[in-house]
């Protein structure tokens, strides 16, 4: 008997926008010019934000910060396809999600200070604490997901995480849950090419890795990470999708990290400047605001308005974090359980004198 | 001889190692030509290539299984797991694979290979990168775990982690790699796995620790006349150099930065209580972190033992 192929795939890539800023019109998301100039704040606020807080850590008034410089596109558009009620299930690097889902500034600040108060999500909103172990908060991505689907709820959860954690075993059952259940999560991948100093030729021989979620029975897409209308369109299909129980979907957002991993590395050790030049020149702000211009949505004022609106907020959140103050110390006895075990509450007792 | 700090020390031991033995090999996320997130590895890739320094895919599980594999099969793989907290992705490799591969083939097949791996608080480092729980490999039967205080006892005791037959894990206390520069000699030697180091001389106390501790011990100790133990090994460790100045001093205070509950400081007191009552003028005393989750950096210093709180238990054991 003949062999046969029995089965054949296809990996597709998604791009709308160009460097020059020229959107593919037939692709174009409905985005209103409301919404586009909602983006390109969260966008600007982000990057704000993010230079802020490595200026602080160079200061010595935070902790050690990873950078999200230049996947703003992939952080903010993704988020903001998504609805306050879906949950989110960040990896350390972050921080243009959480602002764009409205987490307040200054518990970022507070979170990258060393106050653990930073990581408690306020009420109304449903983002996880920061995964630091890279690629353990998939699963619970897939459970959250499961458990959507079990209590009926119109929802989706979003895990997000780097390249370096599809190698981790985590990824892969969480991907085979999701799968298996049907569950509504949408996993997104911002593949900026680099775990530390270990290049994406180090993580995977395969082509993509948008590819890895068909073998657990669901599309991978990979779009222009730096591009947010192709970014926007994948997350916002995929979460409709989930929501009206399609099961799961993957997005891997191609894009690069233009600092080093974080305050604690140097990048320039294992990578080449040219390669980091190329992709300041991919730079997903510029690249709306291009799109934005010719549109006529930005002018000279809107620009202006936006970054002092943006140094404002971040210059207020600074100052309410200054202002709280670090936290008590006995804020560690607090919440190993509900109530402190009789050995905790000895041990506090004689800590408090 | 030159005074060299615990990271130099770690790589000249692993340098000369390689250099003298082909079979060994260096496995990690970083190692390469990272040189490591803190340097230990430095140099190394450059001077014996991506075969022998291999730079992995992110993948704990999937590094110390291959390691199991490659040492079973002639290799002696030494392993770089970033921060021991994230160790716990391959605690299934390592509690059923690594430390029973000698029983399960009745010594046909073994695992000589060796887990280093950064760990304790004091770095102001961001979440799961700070904790202690050397106790939970310090449990399992098959393991030996040891725990250098410093730049020469590093040295040391990582050569002979490397040469031993045995599944090692290798724990260094981040806060010790540059804080201590000592005199470090250029040949090689070793450190028995299994024995502890006089710190001190003295008659009136024994103070018992081990890794980033002992520093702070030792400054407590000061104005006591301290019999001061630096363990180095947790498993197996060195019970009678223990036991032996307890029956001298009649008095031991145990120094662990680790929470308390089930921490090696039980292991040791129990130890004592079994084998050293009848000596003992006084209660086994321990100075160890609260049974709580490791704060973020800006409560660090209220949760690791600091040099007034062991001062203070020394104090209350020189009572009775
Ligand atoms: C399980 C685990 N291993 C190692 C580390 C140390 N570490 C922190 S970030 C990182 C690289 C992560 O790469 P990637 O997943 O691509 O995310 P990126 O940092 O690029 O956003 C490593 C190795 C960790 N945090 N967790
Ligand atoms: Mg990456």
């Amino acid at each position: 008997m003949p062999e046969k192929s029995i089965a054949s795939f296809d990996v597709k890539r998604l791009e709308i926008l160009d460097e020059e800023g020229n959107a593919d019109k037939t692709l174009m998301p409905g985005l209103s010019g409301g919404e586009i100039k909602h983006i390109y704040e969260m966008m600007l606020l982000s990057r704000a934000f993010d230079e802020r807080a490595l200026q602080l850590q160079r200061e010595g008034r935070l902790g050690t910060y990873a950078s999200i410089r230049g996947q703003e596109a992939a952080q903010v558009a993704s988020a903001f396809a998504a609805e306050k009620t879906d949950w989110i299930f960040p990896s350390f690097r972050e921080t243009g999600v959480q602002i764009t889902m409205g987490y307040p500034l200054y518990m970022l600040f507070q979170y990258w200070s060393g106050d653990e108060r930073g990581m408690k999500c306020p009420g109304g909103l449903n983002v996880f604490p920061v995964c630091v172990p890279v690629g353990t908060h998939l699963p619970h991505a897939a459970g959250a997901a499961m458990a959507m689907k079990i209590r009926g709820e119109k929802k989706a959860a979003l895990a997000y995480f780097g390249d370096g954690a599809t190698s981790k075993g985590d990824f892969h059952e969480a991907f085979n849950l999701a799968g298996v259940f049907r569950a509504p999560a949408v996993f997104i991948c911002q593949n900026n090419q680099w775990a530390i100093s270990v290049p994406l030729s180090r993580q995977t021989a395969a082509g993509t890795l948008a590819q890895k979620a068909l073998a657990y029975g669901f599309t991978g897409l990979q779009v222009d990470g730096n591009d947010v209308f192709a970014v926007y369109k994948a997350a916002k299909e995929a979460i409709e999708k989930a929501k009206s129980g399609g099961g799961p979907s993957f997005i891997e957002c191609f894009t690069y990290r233009l600092s080093d991993h974080t305050t604690a590395d140097d990048s320039t050790r294992y990578r080449p400047a040219q390669e980091v030049e190329e992709w300041k020149g991919r730079d997903p702000v510029k690249r709306l605001r291009l799109y934005m211009e010719k549109e006529g949505l930005l002018d000279g004022e809107f620009q202006k308005q936006t970054e002092e609106q943006a140094e404002k907020a971040i210059d207020e959140a600074y100052h309410k974090m200054e202002e709280i103050g670090p936290p008590p110390a006995n804020d560690m006895f607090a919440y190993t359980f509900e109530k402190p075990s009789p050995g905790e509450a000895q041990q506090m007792r004689e800590f408090l004198g | 001889m030159a005074a060299v700090n615990m990271v130099q020390a770690l790589n000249m031991a692993l340098r000369q190692e390689m250099e003298k033995d082909p079979s060994v090999v260096i496995l990690g996320e970083d190692v390469g030509r990272d040189g490591g997130v803190f340097r230990v590895t430095e140099g190394l890739f450059e001077k014996f290539g991506g075969e022998r320094i291999m730079d992995t895919p992110l993948s704990e599980t999937g590094i110390v299984g291959a390691a199991i594999g490659m040492s079973a099969c002639g290799l002696l793989p030494v392993v770089e797991i970033q921060f021991m907290g994230f160790i716990y992705g391959a605690f299934d490799q390592i509690v059923n694979h690594a430390a029973r591969l000698r029983s399960r083939s009745r010594g046909r097949f073994t695992c000589p290979l060796v887990i280093r791996t950064p760990y304790g608080a004091g770095i102001k480092a961001l979440e799961i990168h700070s904790e202690s729980t050397e106790a939970l490999f310090a449990h399992i039967q098959g393991l030996k775990v040891a725990v250098p205080s410093g730049p020469y006892v590093a040295k040391g005791l990582l050569l002979s982690a490397i040469r031993d037959p045995d599944p090692v894990i290798f724990l260094e206390p981040a806060r010790l790699y540059r804080m201590i520069k000592e005199d470090v000699p250029e040949e090689q030697y070793t450190i028995p796995l299994g024995r502890a180091r006089k710190a001190r001389e003295g008659k009136a106390v024994t103070l018992i620790s081990w890794g980033s501790m002992l520093q702070r011990t030792m400054k407590a100790a000061n104005g006591f006349d301290a019999d001061v133990i630096d363990l180095m090994s947790l498993s197996p460790w060195d019970a009678e150099m223990v036991l032996s100045s307890v029956r001298k001093t009649g008095r031991a205070v145990i120094v662990q930065e680790a929470p308390k509950t089930c921490g090696f400081a039980s292991e040791v007191a129990a130890t004592i209580a079994e084998d050293a009552i009848a000596y003992l003028r006084g209660p086994v005393l321990r100075v160890a972190a609260y049974d709580v989750v490791l704060p973020f950096s800006k409560l660090e210093d209220y949760y690791m033992p600091g040099i007034e709180r062991i001062k203070n238990k020394i104090e209350e054991a020189m009572r009775y």
